[in-house]
C-alpha cells in the first residue's frame, strides 16, 4: 500500500501548483490530517479563526445565522476548495460558520504556525496571499454574479 | 400537407392535450393539432422554436421542450412574464390557440456524435435544452460522457425537478444542480453554476458544450468553459431576442449580420462572439 505524506498531498493540490518545494515542505510542517462527520460544525463565526483547510472530500456549507430565520446557507464548497481565509488577516475572527455536510477529510492547516513563516520569510507570506487573493476575487466574483438574481423572472423583486 | 408548411406566417389551431404546473409562474403546455393533416408540425429538432398565439393577446416564439421523437403533442414550457405569456399560460386544457413552426437553428446533437456533451442550463434555460437530452439519452451509446450542470434560484425554483432526480439516477448522464440560496433540505451545490463547469473535469478536444440561460449567464459560462481549454468552435449557446415574423424577414431579431429567428436561435459561439459581446447589439 502506498502511504502518500502529507506534502505529497499537497503538491498535487491546484492551491499549492508551482510553489517552491523547500515551501511546500515548510507548510507541510503546519497541517495535520482531519475529519469531520456529517453535520459537524467546523468553525462558527467570532471564534478565534487560527486554521484554514484544504478540503480532499466531502462538502462544507459557509453559513451565516440569522435572528428568526436560522442558519442560511450562503455557499458549499467541495473537493479541491479551500476553506477560510480569515486566519491570514487581523482581526482572526471567523465571519460565518461552516458545517461539514457529509463526511469531510481534510488538511488542517495551523494559522499561526504559518503566519510566524510567513513573518520570517516574506516571500513565502507573499506566495501564500496571492493564492488566497485569487480564491478571493473568484469567490468575489460568483457573488457579484449571484446579487445579479438572474434567474429572476422579476428583475424588480430582490425579495 | 399542412397550411403552415405553404405558408409560414399562417398560424394553425392547436389544442392543449394537457398542462402541467411546473412552478407558479411557469406551465407546460402539450399542444395536438386540431385539425387532421397538423401532425406534420410535430416534428422538430432539438433547439428549434414555434410562434404561439394567444388569440386576442399576441404571439410570442417558445422553445419546443418536449421529446423530439415522435409524439402526439408538442410540449412547451411557458413562464408568465407578460400579457401574451400569461394568456398562454392561463390556457387550460381543451383551449385552442395558434402556432406557427418550427422555426430556427438546432442543437448540434448530430456534430457531436462519438464527443462528451456538456450541457449548462440555468433556470429556465433547461426547457429548450431538454428536448436534447431526450435525444442524446435515446441515442446514449452514440456519445462519451453526457453531463448536465443546472444552475437555479432555489430548490424550489427548479424546472422539471422529477426528471431531474430520474436522470441523475441513471448511469448515462451525470447531472451536477447548483441553486443561489441554499436550504437546510438542499445537498447539492449552492453557488454560480459556472463553479459546477470548472470543478468538472472535461476533455476539452472531444468535448461539446450547450449552454442556455439567462445571457449574463451564458457569458460567464462561454468564460469558464473556455477557461477550460474549450474552443469557441465547441460551445454553443441559444440566444434569445424580440422574434416576431420567424422567418427571417422583419428584422426585429437582427443580431449582428444573423437574424435570430433563421439563423438562430441556436449559435456556434464562434460565429456570433464578436457581437455577443458588443452591449448595442
Amino acid at each position: 500500500m502506498q502511504i502518500r505524506t502529507l506534502e505529497g498531498v499537497l503538491v498535487q493540490h491546484p492551491f499549492f501548483q508551482g510553489l517552491d518545494p523547500q515551501y511546500v515542505e515548510l507548510i507541510a510542517g503546519c497541517g495535520a490530517n482531519a475529519r469531520f462527520n456529517a453535520g459537524e460544525v467546523i468553525f462558527r463565526e467570532g471564534e478565534s479563526a487560527d486554521r484554514f483547510y484544504i478540503i480532499r472530500r466531502g462538502r462544507v456549507s459557509l453559513e451565516v445565522f440569522i435572528p428568526e430565520r436560522g442558519s442560511m446557507m450562503m455557499e458549499t464548497l467541495d473537493e479541491g476548495d479551500v476553506l477560510g481565509w480569515s486566519w491570514l488577516f487581523p482581526p482572526y475572527r471567523w465571519q460565518f460558520d461552516a458545517r461539514a455536510l457529509e463526511l469531510t477529510r481534510v488538511i488542517a492547516m495551523d494559522g499561526q504556525c504559518l503566519r510566524g513563516k510567513c513573518e520570517e520569510d516574506p516571500r513565502l507570506g507573499y506566495e501564500l496571499t496571492k493564492r488566497f487573493a485569487q480564491i478571493m476575487v473568484g469567490r468575489l466574483q460568483a457573488a457579484r454574479i449571484r446579487l445579479l438574481d438572474l434567474y429572476n423572472p422579476n428583475p424588480a423583486d430582490t425579495g | 400537407m399542412s397550411d403552415s408548411f405553404l405558408n409560414p406566417m399562417v398560424p394553425q389551431p392547436y389544442r392543449v392535450r394537457r398542462k402541467l404546473r411546473e412552478m407558479q409562474d411557469v406551465v407546460t403546455l402539450e399542444l395536438e393539432p386540431t385539425a387532421p393533416d397538423g401532425e406534420v408540425a410535430l416534428s422538430f429538432a432539438p433547439g428549434q422554436f414555434n410562434m404561439l398565439y394567444a388569440f386576442g393577446a399576441g404571439e410570442v416564439p417558445i422553445s419546443i421542450s418536449g421529446d423530439p421523437a415522435p409524439k402526439r403533442a408538442l410540449a412547451h414550457t411557458v413562464r408568465d412574464v407578460g400579457a401574451v405569456t400569461g394568456a398562454i399560460a392561463r390556457l387550460r386544457r381543451g383551449d385552442v390557440l395558434g402556432l406557427r413552426g418550427p422555426f430556427g437553428s438546432t442543437w448540434p446533437v448530430e456534430n457531436a456524435l462519438g464527443n462528451d456533451v456538456v450541457l449548462v442550463a440555468g433556470g429556465i434555460g433547461l426547457a429548450p435544452l431538454r428536448p436534447a437530452i431526450y435525444w442524446l439519452m435515446a441515442h446514449r451509446e452514440r456519445y462519451g460522457r453526457l453531463i448536465l450542470l443546472y444552475g437555479s434560484r432555489s430548490s424550489q425554483e427548479m424546472l422539471y425537478p422529477r426528471e431531474l432526480r430520474r436522470w441523475r439516477s441513471r448511469s448515462g448522464l451525470e447531472v451536477e444542480m447548483a441553486v443561489d440560496r441554499g436550504t437546510e433540505e438542499w445537498r447539492g451545490h449552492v453557488g454560480v453554476v459556472t463553479k459546477l463547469i470548472s470543478r468538472t473535469s472535461l476533455d476539452p478536444l472531444n468535448t461539446v458544450a450547450m449552454v442556455c440561460g439567462p445571457e449574463v449567464m451564458m457569458r460567464f459560462a462561454v468564460q469558464e468553459l473556455q477557461n477550460q481549454g474549450l474552443v469557441p468552435e465547441r460551445i454553443f449557446i441559444s440566444v434569445e431576442r424580440n422574434m416576431k415574423c420567424a422567418i427571417g424577414t422583419c428584422g426585429h431579431c437582427q443580431f449582428g449580420a444573423a437574424f435570430v429567428c433563421k439563423d438562430g436561435p441556436v449559435f456556434r459561439y464562434d460565429r456570433i462572439q464578436f457581437f455577443f459581446n458588443k452591449r448595442e447589439v
